[in-house]
């Protein structure tokens, strides 16, 4: 059994069973699940944590599964890395990199389903589904080939091709959605009431969410027990931003750290920046927008916790980052060309957004700053082909090499 | 002010499952209260107790977000057409 209790709504507080439930039926707020700390801190140590899986599945007893063989294709325990020389470029004395891209899909959608898939077969499901901007249809398609259920996943129809082959391998059934993600969503949101699949991000969504906050947990443990100063970490629908909080605030409430005093900041694109266009205006209630962006997986324009974002960058002291295409496409070849590591688009506004907050000095140079490295390069190759340097072409002979080694080396010329 | 009101599906029950109701006001609170003496209930669940919008209800006047008005206090006209409609959860990252 796990050491969930219930599923309490977070705007009225009303306690609802550990169901396939989303919404409360009385305020509609979002469910979260509640744990009984008191049991999860007689059951963990630093010791039996470091001794667990290398996978998310170490944090169990913070987890709202009760099965002793989830659905654990190998998520989480990804790399932190020191981040010494684009600490350099931006400025930053302890900057480190959690690089979410090596996960089994990669990209950090595969802790939520994890768990997602891992409790939707505890509830009784054979087939799982979501809807996507693409990188949660890979997960989800992967997940359910994993453990021999069956996926319908909806993306809309403008995704990258990398993101729909990257689903189509696992052979689900890959729906397209005409319209933009919020279409999607809304489509998945009518059809859940109709067919009864756990769909990961609706009505499974509870225990999906929890995942996110694994990477709080990891970074947590991976710097010797101890919360970073400063967060750095993309917004979508903004729940990954406030669940790395809840991570760090669970593993103070058992006692594993201390108090954590973390400033939380987000990171969004100028093409779809609702939660960052109202972080600037002061305001807690956010428009929503219709995005157009290259950062395809954060182009939500209605964030389902835009306003817990919103709360937690008053609450924290945090800032909210607000980049362009140009600069995302920047913010993607520095974090290669500094420390080797091929991000998404996603991860290009998180560098860039860096880039934004050290410059306004948002970030205090010798803060302790992760930044969150969320979904792989080659995902969204498309962005970025244009923009770099092609390869030389030469004859085998010693001369030709020399001669085209020799040459000024053009960028931006294998469009 | 007549006012056409879109009810959503879960308040249904509170409206005999009527999806649209006549009602009247000259404000959205006016309208929210008229509408409550009619079918009781309804406003403790479109607004919390200090009397605010709940959070995660939209009030629309004639497609526009009223947070983006005057919130309680937008003005209705004759024909304006009032839509409640719980705010959709979910999402990626």
């Amino acid at each position: 059994m796990s050491n969930a209790a219930s599923l309490r709504c977070r705007e009225c507080g009303r306690d609802y069973p550990l169901a396939a439930i989303h919404v409360c039926d009385f305020c509609f707020g979002p469910l979260e699940v509640r744990y009984d700390y008191e049991r999860v801190k007689r059951n963990v140590s630093r010791q039996s944590i470091e001794n667990g899986p290398t996978s998310l599945w170490r944090y169990r007893e913070f987890l709202p599964c009760d099965s002793d063989e989830p659905i654990d294709i190998g998520a989480g325990f990804t790399p932190l890395l020191r981040a010494k020389n684009l600490g350099k470029a931006l400025g930053l004395n302890n900057l480190y990199i959690k690089n979410d891209t090596a996960n089994p899909t990669w990209s950090f959608k595969d802790r939520v389903v994890s768990i997602a898939a891992t409790r939707a077969r505890e509830l009784g499901y054979e087939k799982l589904a979501c809807a996507s901007t693409g990188n949660l249809a890979n997960s989800v398609s992967a997940h359910a080939a994993a453990s021999g259920m069956s996926a319908v996943v909806f993306i809309p129809e403008d995704l990258e091709a990398a993101k729909v082959l990257g689903s189509s391998i696992y052979a689900p059934t890959l729906v397209k959605v005409r319209g933009n993600y919020d279409a999607v969503n809304r489509l998945c949101a009518e059809l859940a009431g109709s067919y009864n699949w756990g769909f990961v991000n609706v009505n499974v969504r509870p225990y999906y969410s929890e995942g996110s906050k694994t990477l709080g947990f990891e970074v947590a443990e991976q710097l010797g027990w101890r919360a970073p100063d400063h967060c750095v970490v993309p917004i979508a629908s903004g729940s990954l931003f406030v669940k790395i909080r809840k991570g760090l605030e669970e593993l103070a409430q058992v006692g594993l750290i201390d108090e954590p005093k973390t400033r939380m900041s987000g990171a969004q694109a100028s093409g779809c920046s609702p939660v960052a266009a109202a972080w600037e205006a002061g305001s807690l209630n956010f428009r929503p927008q219709r995005p157009k962006t290259i950062a395809k997986s954060l182009a939500i324009g209605n964030p389902a916790d835009g306003y817990y974002s919103l709360v937690q960058l008053r609450e924290t002291n945090g800032s909210c980052g607000n980049v362009s295409d140009d600069e995302i496409i920047e913010g993607m070849k520095l974090l290669a060309e500094t420390e080797g590591v091929f991000a998404e688009t996603a991860g290009g506004v998180t560098v860039a957004s860096l880039k934004q907050l050290v410059d306004r000095g948002d970030i205090h140079p010798d803060e302790t700053t992760v930044a969150f490295i969320t979904g792989a390069g080659f995902k969204t190759a498309d962005a970025v082909v244009e923009s770099l340097a092609p390869p030389l072409v030469v004859d085998a002979t010693m001369e030709s090499f020399e001669n085209a080694f020799n040459e000024p080396q053009p960028v931006g010329a294998n469009a | 002010m007549a006012v056409t009101v879109r009810i959503p599906q879960p308040l249904r029950n509170l409206t005999g499952d009527q999806s649209t109701v006549q009602t009247n006001g000259t404000s959205l609170a006016d309208c929210i209260e008229n509408l409550d003496s009619s079918y009781p209930g309804v406003r403790e669940r479109v607004m919390d107790e200090g009397g605010d919008i709940r959070r995660f209800v939209n009030i629309y006047v004639n497609g526009d977000d009223v947070r983006f008005i005057d919130g309680l206090q937008t003005k209705l006209n004759e024909g304006d057409e009032v839509s409640i409609v719980p705010a959709v959860a979910g999402g990626s990252c």
